[in-house]
C-alpha cells in the first residue's frame, strides 16, 4: 500500500479549500458529514421514464465494481475522517440486484470504513420481487434497517406501460417477506401522471397502498426526461401523457388521501407517519453535508459538491488511482445560502433563521439576505411565516408553484 | 503609392441597378477580379456586401464605392469607380445617392425572370438623373434563359434600345470583358473644372474608431488634399483635411482627389452630427457660390417604439442610434416614454426591411437586446378645434369625440406577377381595402397590376401574404400616393384590466371586430401564463370589442427525487430563470418580446 501514500497525500491537499484571505469560510463549508449515499448503478432491466445512472446488470462485473467502490471508501475516509455517520442511503439502479454473497461482502465494507451510530437510519432500495428472505437476511446482518420499494403503480397495464417487470402482487409479496424478516421501517414510491393513467387508476393504487400500512410513502410524478424511451415516443406525440388539470387532480387526491390515513406531508413528494420521515433526505433538504459513494454518485462536504465518473468500466478503472471524480465544484458561501433555500423549502416545515445562522455564521439574517423575494412570494401568497416567527414556508398554492419558489432565491 | 491625377476623359463612374438575386454582386465580384483589384485567390465571396446581415440576407444594404484600373482596347488604361447600390425598395433613396455621383448605371435583368418591378422604379429614377444606361442581360447560360424575350421586354417596357446589351453569365464570367468596354465607349467622362472652387458631394459616411467620420465624396470641381481647410455647406461646419483616398477596394490614401474623381476624406471630425449625407465640401477660404442640390431628405414612413429590455441600456441605445443615423439619413429618433416599457425611442424608417434591419444590427452590433413596438404610419388628423395633428404613435391617437377627421397614407402599388397570379393578387389588394388602378401585360404571360393602397396595409403583412399568395414569384414597389380621409378608430390593449400603451394600434373600423379577435388570440398564445387569471382584452374607446382569458398557472413543481443531485436541480431553475429574464414586466405581468409585435404578424383567418 506504500506506493498509495503521496496519492492520498495529494488528494488531501486538494481537499484543503484555497480560500482568499479574508473571505470566512462559513460554518457548513467545516462540517463534516453524517450522511452517506453509495449508488450501486446495475438494474435487472431498464424502465422506460429512466435517466438515472444504471445499467442492466447481465454480464456487468458487480465484484470489479464492489473492489472499486471498496477503495473508494478508503480515498473518501483518509480525505475526509468521518466522525460519525447517522445515515446511510443504498440507491440505484438496484442495489438488491446484487446476490446474498455480494450484499454482505459490500455491507460489510461500509461498516469497516464508516463508523455507524448505533440508532443510523439505514436505508437500500429495492424493486418488487428481487428480495427473497435469504437476501433480506443478509440485509438486515449488513446493517441495513430501512426498505424502499419502487412499487410505482398497481395497475398491472400501467406497469407494463413504463417498462416495469414486477406486478402488483410482486409489491405485496415483497412487503410481507420484508415484514416478516424483521423490517418495520419500509417505504414505497408511487407514480402519477404516467401515459394513459386516469385519476380512478390512482385512487386504486392509493387505495392498495394503504392497505399495506407502511410508515412512509413517495409519490412522484412522471418528468419526460431526455436519453430515454419516453422522450423518443414523446418527441414523436406518441405519449399520452394526462393533461395538467388531470395531473393536479391526481396529485390533489394523493395528498388528501394520506393526509387523511394520518400520514405528514412533510415534504413536496414525501408522506411520512409521525417520526418516520426519511431522515437521510432530510439531510439534503437541510442543505447539510454528505459523502457520496459509487459512479455517478453525488457528495456535499467541505464546501465542494463533487461528481462522479458515470460508466461502470471508467469508474473501476478511475477508482484504482485516484478518488474517481467527474466534476468537483466549489460552492461559494452566497450560492450556499441559495441552495439552503432552494432546497430548504422543500420541506413542508420550511426554513429556519435558526439553521440559517448555524450554517452561515452567528450574524445572518435569513430575512434581510433574501428580503425582496420573501416579501414578493409572501405577497403573491405562495409564502408564509412559520408559527413560531422563525422561519417561512410554503404554503398549499405555493406546493403547487414550487418551482416559482425556489427559482426567486437564485442570482 | 502616389497615384498622378487621371486625366478626367479617362474616368469613368458608374453603378449597377438590379433586382434581388438577378447577379449584381457576382457581377461586381467579376468586374473587380476582372480588373485585378482582387485576384480570385483573394477574393472573398462578393467583396461588395461587407455587412455580415447583408450576405446572410444576400441584399446590399449600404453603399460601396471601388476603384478599379481597365486597360481597354483602344490602348488606354481607364478609371473606373464601381458604385454598388441597394436593390430593395425601401432604399430607393439610397438609390438616389449613388445616382448622384456616376454618370452611366448598368442595367443588369435576369435572363429568366425579366424585369421587375423595383428594377423599373431605380431605372426610371436613372433616366431622371440623366444617366447613360447600359443594359445587361444576365444569367443567359441558365437553361431557362430567354435573353432575346428580356431584351425585348427592356425595349418595350423601359423604352432603351437593347440593341447592343450584353448577354452575360457573371457567375461564369462571360460578357465582363463588354461590359467593360461599353462601359469605356458610352457612358461620359466627368465634366468638371479643377481650377475652379471645390464642389464635392458627400454620398456615404461611416465612422471609424481612429480616423473618426470618413466621408465618401465625389469631386465635381477642384481639387481636394491633405492639409485643405474645407467647409461642409450645410452645416457650416470646418475641418483640416488629413487624408484623402480611394477605395481599391481596400482604402488607400493619394495625394489629392480631383474632378470626377470617386473616393474619401478623413478630416479628425468626431462629432456625428457635423457631417449630413447629400451635403456639399468646399474651400473653407475660396468657397463655391452654389451648393449641389443635394437629396431630398425623405421622410420616413414607418415608425415603431425601440425600448432596450434592460433600461440601463437606454444610453448605449442612443449612442447605437447616434451611429447609425450617420450614414444613414432616412434614419429618424426621438426620446420617447411608454408607460409599459419606460424609456425608448420613437423612430423612423422608409419601411419594414429597413426597420427591422435597424432592429438586427442594434441588437447584435451593439449588443442591445431590445423590444420592438409594432411599426405605425403617420395619421393626419383635424381635431374637431381645427388643431391639425401628425400622429405616429397609436398612444397618442386623440379620443374619438375629438377627431373631426383622420386621413391615412396611401401607395401607389405596382405588382409584377405571371398571369396565373392575377386573381391571388386582386383577392390580395383588395382584401387590404385596395383599389384597382391599372392592370397592363408586359409579356404574353407577364402582368403588371397596379392599386392604391393605404400603407398601414402593407406595413401589415403584405409582403408575407403577397410571396405565400404567389409562391414568390411577385415583385413589388410602391410609392406615397398621398392621404385620403378614413374610417379610423384606436384599439387599445389591456392586460389584466390595464392599458398597455405600446400595444395600442390603428384600424379601419370595418376591420377592428376581427383584428381584435385575432390579436387577443395570438397574444393568449405568446404570454406564458402567470400565477392568476389574465384577462387580455381589446378595445375601441370604452367598448370591449374581444376577449380571453391566460388561465393562471397552477402547478409547476417537481415532484421528483433527484436524490443529492442539487447541481441538476439548480440548472433547472436557472433555466426557468432565464427565460424570464427575456420577458418584460408590464403591470403585474411578464410579457416575452415577441409579443409587442403581434399585432403585426396576424393571419386575417
Amino acid at each position: 500500500m506504500s506506493h498509495e501514500t503521496p496519492n492520498l497525500a495529494r488528494e488531501l491537499s486538494n481537499m484543503t479549500r484555497e480560500v482568499p484571505a479574508g473571505t470566512a469560510v462559513p460554518p457548513l463549508h467545516a462540517w463534516k458529514p453524517r450522511a452517506l449515499y453509495i449508488h450501486i448503478p446495475f438494474c435487472t432491466n431498464k424502465c422506460f421514464y429512466c435517466d438515472f445512472n444504471s445499467y442492466v446488470a447481465e454480464g456487468q462485473p458487480i465484484d470489479a465494481y464492489l473492489d472499486a467502490l471498496e477503495r473508494e471508501m478508503e480515498r473518501t475516509v483518509a480525505a475526509i475522517p468521518p466522525e460519525r455517520i447517522e445515515t446511510v442511503f443504498v440507491g440505484g439502479g438496484t442495489p438488491t440486484v446484487l446476490n446474498p454473497a455480494q450484499m454482505a461482502r459490500f455491507l460489510a465494507s461500509v461498516r469497516r470504513h464508516f463508523p455507524l451510530a448505533p440508532d443510523a437510519e439505514y436505508t437500500m432500495e429495492a424493486n418488487p420481487g428481487t428480495t427473497d428472505p435469504a437476501k433480506l437476511d443478509a440485509m438486515r446482518e449488513g446493517g441495513v434497517n430501512r426498505i424502499s420499494f419502487g412499487a410505482q403503480t398497481f395497475d398491472n397495464g400501467l406497469l407494463k406501460t413504463i417498462g416495469r417487470i414486477h406486478e402488483a402482487d410482486d409489491v405485496v409479496r415483497s412487503v410481507a417477506n420484508a415484514k416478516a424478516a424483521g423490517f418495520a421501517n419500509l417505504s414505497i414510491d408511487l407514480m402519477f401522471g404516467l401515459p394513459n393513467q386516469k385519476l380512478h387508476h390512482l385512487q386504486d393504487s392509493v387505495s392498495r397502498a394503504l392497505e399495506l400500512d407502511l410508515p412512509h410513502y413517495s409519490l412522484y410524478s412522471l418528468k419526460v426526461e431526455e436519453n430515454t424511451l419516453f422522450h423518443r415516443l414523446y418527441e414523436r406525440g406518441e405519449l399520452p401523457l394526462p393533461e395538467e388539470e388531470e395531473e393536479i387532480a391526481m396529485y390533489e387526491h394523493l395528498i388528501e388521501r394520506l393526509t387523511g390515513a394520518g400520514y405528514g406531508h412533510y415534504e413536496i413528494s414525501n408522506f411520512a407517519r409521525p417520526g418516520r420521515e426519511s431522515r437521510h433526505n432530510t439531510v439534503y433538504w437541510r442543505n447539510e453535508p454528505y459523502y457520496g459513494l459509487g459512479a455517478g454518485a453525488h457528495g456535499y462536504a467541505l464546501g465542494r459538491r463533487h461528481m462522479n465518473i458515470k460508466g461502470v468500466l471508467p469508474y473501476i478503472g478511475a477508482a484504482q488511482e485516484r478518488l474517481p471524480r467527474l466534476e468537483t465544484l466549489e460552492v461559494s458561501p452566497e450560492e450556499a445560502k441559495e441552495d439552503f433555500m432552494m432546497v430548504g423549502l422543500r420541506l413542508l416545515s420550511g426554513v429556519r433563521g435558526a439553521d440559517f445562522r448555524n450554517q452561515f455564521g452567528p450574524g445572518e439574517r435569513l430575512g434581510e439576505r433574501f428580503e425582496a423575494p420573501l416579501a414578493r412570494l409572501t405577497e403573491q401568497n405562495l409564502l408564509e411565516r412559520t408559527p413560531d416567527g422563525e422561519g417561512y414556508r410554503l404554503t398549499r398554492q405555493g406546493v403547487m408553484l414550487g418551482n416559482e419558489v425556489f427559482g426567486a432565491f437564485l442570482s | 503609392m502616389a497615384d498622378l491625377p487621371v486625366p478626367q476623359s479617362h474616368i469613368r463612374n458608374f453603378c449597377i441597378i438590379a433586382h434581388i438575386d438577378h447577379g449584381k454582386s457576382t457581377l461586381a465580384d467579376r468586374i473587380l477580379e476582372y480588373t485585378g483589384a482582387l485576384s480570385s485567390r483573394e477574393m472573398q465571396e462578393q467583396v461588395l456586401d461587407s455587412m455580415d446581415l447583408e450576405r446572410e440576407r444576400g441584399i446590399t444594404i449600404k453603399l460601396q464605392a471601388v476603384r478599379l484600373q481597365y486597360k481597354a482596347d483602344d490602348g488606354e488604361t481607364y478609371t473606373l469607380h464601381l458604385i454598388d447600390t441597394p436593390g430593395h425598395v425601401d432604399f430607393t433613396y439610397e438609390v438616389s445617392r449613388s445616382l448622384a455621383a456616376c454618370e452611366g448605371a448598368l442595367l443588369v435583368v435576369d435572363a429568366a425572370q425579366g424585369i421587375e418591378a423595383q428594377t423599373l422604379a431605380n431605372v426610371y429614377l436613372a433616366l431622371d438623373n440623366d444617366l447613360e444606361i447600359l443594359p445587361v442581360i444576365n444569367k443567359i447560360d441558365l437553361p431557362s434563359a430567354e435573353p432575346e424575350r428580356v431584351k425585348q421586354e427592356v425595349e418595350d417596357v423601359i423604352g432603351l434600345d437593347a440593341s447592343d446589351a450584353v448577354l452575360a453569365s457573371a457567375k461564369n464570367g462571360i460578357g465582363i470583358k463588354d461590359i467593360l468596354e461599353q462601359a469605356v465607349k458610352k457612358i461620359p467622362s466627368p465634366q468638371g473644372d479643377r481650377n475652379k472652387p471645390l464642389k464635392a458631394l458627400i454620398f456615404d459616411s461611416h465612422y471609424d474608431a481612429y480616423k473618426g467620420v470618413v466621408c465618401y465624396i465625389r469631386v465635381i470641381d477642384g481639387t481636394i488634399k491633405p492639409g485643405s481647410k474645407i467647409k461642409f455647406m450645410g452645416t457650416g461646419a470646418q475641418f483640416d483635411v488629413v487624408e484623402v483616398g480611394t477605395f481599391r477596394p481596400r482604402a488607400t490614401s493619394v495625394d489629392e482627389l480631383g474632378p470626377g474623381d470617386v473616393g474619401y476624406v478623413t478630416a479628425s471630425i468626431k462629432n456625428v452630427k457635423d457631417t449630413r449625407v447629400g451635403d456639399t465640401i468646399t474651400d473653407a477660404k475660396n468657397p463655391t457660390a452654389e451648393p449641389l442640390p443635394g437629396y431630398r431628405r425623405i421622410n420616413p414612413m414607418v415608425f415603431c417604439g425601440l425600448y432596450p429590455i434592460e433600461s440601463t441600456d437606454y444610453n448605449d441605445l442612443r449612442e447605437a442610434l447616434e451611429k447609425l443615423e450617420l450614414n444613414d439619413a432616412s434614419l429618424r429618433f426621438e426620446p420617447e416614454t411608454s408607460q409599459a416599457l419606460g424609456f425608448g425611442f420613437r423612430c423612423g424608417f422608409l419601411g419594414m426591411l429597413h426597420m427591422e434591419i435597424i432592429q438586427e444590427r442594434i441588437e447584435r452590433e451593439f449588443n442591445i437586446p431590445l423590444i420592438t413596438t409594432a411599426p405605425s404610419v403617420v395619421y393626419k388628423v383635424t381635431l374637431t378645434n381645427g388643431q391639425t395633428l401628425d400622429i405616429s404613435n397609436p398612444s397618442e391617437y386623440p379620443e374619438q369625440g375629438k377627431i373631426e377627421q383622420v386621413e391615412e397614407p396611401y401607395v401607389k402599388a405596382s405588382v409584377i406577377v405571371p398571369n396565373d397570379y392575377v386573381g391571388a393578387i386582386m383577392e390580395l389588394c383588395q382584401g387590404k381595402r385596395g383599389e384597382f388602378v391599372d392592370m397592363q401585360y408586359l409579356d404574353a404571360n407577364r402582368v403588371t397590376l397596379k392599386y392604391e393602397i393605404p400603407l398601414a396595409e402593407i406595413v401589415y403583412d403584405f409582403f408575407d401574404q403577397l410571396k405565400s399568395s404567389t409562391k414568390g414569384y411577385a415583385s413589388f414597389d410602391y410609392e406615397l400616393s398621398g392621404y385620403r380621409a378614413s374610417n379610423l378608430v384606436k384599439m387599445d390593449i389591456l392586460l389584466n384590466g390595464e392599458k398597455v400603451d405600446a400595444l395600442s394600434f390603428i384600424v379601419h373600423r370595418d376591420r377592428a371586430y376581427q383584428r381584435g379577435r385575432v390579436i387577443c388570440e395570438k397574444l393568449k398564445d405568446l404570454i406564458p401564463r402567470q400565477m392568476f387569471e389574465v384577462p387580455i382584452q381589446a378595445a375601441v374607446g370604452q367598448k370591449i370589442i374581444s376577449r380571453e382569458t391566460i388561465k393562471a398557472m397552477r402547478k409547476n413543481v417537481l415532484a421528483k427525487c433527484y436524490g443529492g443531485d442539487i447541481t441538476r436541480k439548480r440548472k433547472l431553475l436557472e433555466k426557468q430563470k432565464e427565460g424570464k429574464k427575456r420577458m418584460k414586466q408590464v403591470g403585474s405581468v411578464e410579457v416575452p418580446q415577441e409579443a409587442f409585435m403581434a399585432v403585426l404578424k396576424l393571419d386575417d383567418d
